[in-house]
């Protein structure tokens, strides 16, 4: 035990006389340690917000978008591509034929920008088109007034709901309800305008599924279809069941309803349409980011091994640097053995110093990653796993072993003659 | 009593398909408590003679028994205990290691030798006898030349070997450090240690009580010293 303490004094002293050559040894392993650390850290950081995000849908609804997705991929819709094969026909044949039982409340969607303008203040902003059912699809907190009814929503009465940040810029401190404000859409050369009544402002709420709740406004989907866009489609309907129990079984019954509305003999190929439900949606969410965590975490193990490989290149050089320290101790009877755990057992400090320094600073960097995407408005959480720090440390140690053992056998098999001899 | 017995012992070194023959048909026998000095010009085979002797080589025919016992078919590992428990070396230019304290140089031994539990009591001991327990505690770069290798004679006296090897061990030094280097060597053998001594210098040759002389591989002569030279400790310097 004795020789292992002394061998790490004088391996340290070591390191302290070199200071700079030893720093440029480790910063191989110090960049691909903090690279796996800061990697799995933001992975996981974008994992929870993504899935936060998706979970403040709640967990009993039901999501179903225009187009066929495959189970694994992101609907068509989230890339981009506009379908028009979801209707509101689809949503009261969904309604009206009694075979989706457990699904309680109705929001249809279609979204858009569009200019507001009440009296000499004007705001450019988002407008969400729904139904009276969406506050029990979700929640929307009011500060001021109401929501508009469900019959409100289904014809299209000329009402709106602001998010706050709108009603802040039109409005400022000013009295909302009941004025009226222009919105008007540009699409092209072409310009439709309707004049709504603002009859409820919402209360601040911050992001959801990466769309600021506050800068938006609310209005009857046939007023954001017909009067805005001029459009017969759905973006996407969001369907509440009232246990979570049945969310399998009004999947089926969803799927079945449209099938037959869509005239789909050979489903589930032939479907224009996906249903899924938000512990689904938060599934392939969490697996695309799992994927892309594994990429980047491999491609920054590169970076362990190249580092690795900068170990064993300055352990050669130490071990002809020192090869009349070999032969003396070969001489006062170090075994080969003696000779290549001590080699073997710098090349482990040095690594095993860098990755502990790599962990420092990848938390660090990780740390203040956090600190700015928390300050872009984001709820963005801290996560260091100890499991990629355990990792990193492993991995460490074994980038040490594997990349110092071929100089210390190396050494441990100099003559001792001709070591000694070495000018 | 016999220490070492080397009988008919032939070295020849293989290189590149070449076989060049250093030494032929050597016997020496060496007797507890003597001070012998291997003496030769430079090529004689008087070092490969030493390193053969000190177990850091192997012979390449003949028979070498030390304490009685045939070490010829000795494993790598068995010639390392041996240079460890009972021999010590003592080289032309002390090697001794960098950015460490005297003590722990000389403790350096005992560290490869598991039976040793305290290794600084003896590392204190052996300072004492070369004189420098008052540099224990310095850098092997902060002392003088002459001190570093009566560390060097410490660090080869701590495991208190049977025999103390020392190659040129005043080489590399003043007269006068290499005066109180001998002094030491003279005064280690007064006390029974066996010391064997390698240098082409008669001078130095004739402080030893008996000289074998090498020439081409072959012990020329092997002679006692009819008067010792004694050496004087001279340094006062500490």
């Amino acid at each position: 035990m004795h020789t292992l303490r002394a061998n790490i004094t004088q391996t340290l002293k070591g390191f302290r006389a070199r200071k700079s050559r030893t720093f440029l040894t480790m910063l191989g392993i110090i960049i691909g340690v903090a690279g796996v650390i800061i990697i799995v850290s933001l992975g996981a950081g974008a994992q929870q917000l993504i899935v936060g995000q998706v979970s403040k849908f709640g967990s009993n609804i039901i999501a179903v978008s225009p187009g066929k997705s495959n189970e694994n991929g992101p609907p068509a819709s989230v890339l981009g591509v506009r379908i028009t094969t979801l209707t509101m026909h689809d949503v009261q044949a969904l309604k009206d034929t009694g075979s989706v039982p457990h699904a309680t409340y109705f929001a249809p969607l279609v979204r858009g920008s569009a200019t507001v303008i009440a009296g000499r203040e004007s705001v450019d902003t988002q407008f969400s088109a729904t139904s009276g059912e969406y506050p029990f699809v979700q929640n929307v907190p009011l500060s001021e007034g109401r929501f508009f009814s469900i019959d409100e929503g289904a014809t299209g009465a000329q009402v709106a709901v602001l998010g706050s940040d709108v009603r802040t810029a039109l409005f400022g401190t000013g009295e909302a309800l009941g004025k009226i404000i222009k919105v008007t859409r540009t699409d092209g050369t072409q310009t439709t305008s309707v004049l709504l009544h603002v009859i409820g402002v919402a209360a601040a709420q911050g992001t959801v599924f990466f769309q600021n709740q506050d800068d938006q406004i609310y209005m009857p989907i046939l007023v954001g279809q017909r009067q805005l866009l001029g459009i017969n489609y759905l973006e996407f309907l969001r369907v509440k069941v009232d246990d979570i129990t049945y969310i399998d079984q009004t999947i089926s019954d969803m799927e079945n309803v449209l099938r037959r509305e869509h005239n789909i003999r050979n489903a589930p190929e032939g479907d224009d349409f996906s249903v899924r439900s938000t512990a689904e949606l938060i599934k392939v969410l969490s697996g695309i980011t799992d994927g892309l965590r594994m990429f980047l975490g491999v491609m920054a193990s590169v970076a362990l091994v190249v580092g690795g490989i900068g170990i064993m290149n300055i352990m050669l050089v130490t071990v002809t640097e020192r090869t009349r320290e070999i032969g003396l101790r070969k001489a006062i009877g170090a075994t080969g053995e003696r000779i290549r755990n001590q080699f073997l057992l710098e090349s482990i400090l040095l690594t095993v110093t860098g990755g502990i320094v790599g962990i420092l600073f990848g938390v660090i960097v990780s740390f203040l990653i956090t600190i700015g995407v928390r300050y872009a408005g984001y709820d963005w959480a801290f996560i260091i796993s100890p499991t990629a720090v355990g990792l990193a440390l492993g991995v460490s140690i074994a980038t040490g072993v594997v990349f110092g053992l071929y100089p210390a056998i190396k050494a441990s098999k100099l003559n001792p003659i001709e070591a000694l001899r070495k000018e | 009593m016999n220490l070492i017995q080397l009988t008919d012992i032939k070295k020849v070194y293989h290189n590149e398909g070449i076989d060049t023959p250093v030494l032929f048909d050597i016997n020496i026998s060496v007797e507890v408590g003597e001070f012998i000095a291997i003496m030769g010009p430079s090529g004689s085979g008087k070092s490969t003679l030493m390193h053969i002797l000190g177990f850091l080589d192997r012979s390449t025919d003949g028979k070498y028994f030390f304490d009685g016992i045939d070490t010829t078919t000795f494993t790598d590992n068995e010639l390392a205990v041996i240079r460890n428990r009972r021999i010590g070396f003592v080289f032309q230019s002390f090697n001794l290691l960098p950015r460490t304290t005297v003590l722990e140089n000389v403790a350096l031994p005992l560290l490869y030798d598991d039976s040793v539990k305290d290794t600084k009591t003896p590392a204190e001991n052996a300072l004492i006898a070369v004189g420098l327990q008052h540099r224990m505690g310095y850098m092997s770069n902060q002392i003088s030349g002459g001190q570093k290798q009566r560390v060097a004679i410490a660090r080869a006296l701590v495991n208190n070997p049977a025999v103390i090897f020392a190659d040129e061990p005043t080489g590399n030094l003043d007269s006068k450090s290499g005066a109180t280097v001998m002094h030491i060597l003279q005064t280690l053998n007064d006390t029974g240690k066996t010391i064997i001594l390698v240098t082409h210098d008669r001078v130095v040759a004739e402080h030893a009580k008996r000289i074998i002389f090498v020439r081409d591989g072959r012990i020329e002569s092997d002679e006692l010293v009819p008067t010792q030279r004694r050496a004087q400790n001279i340094v006062t310097e500490d």
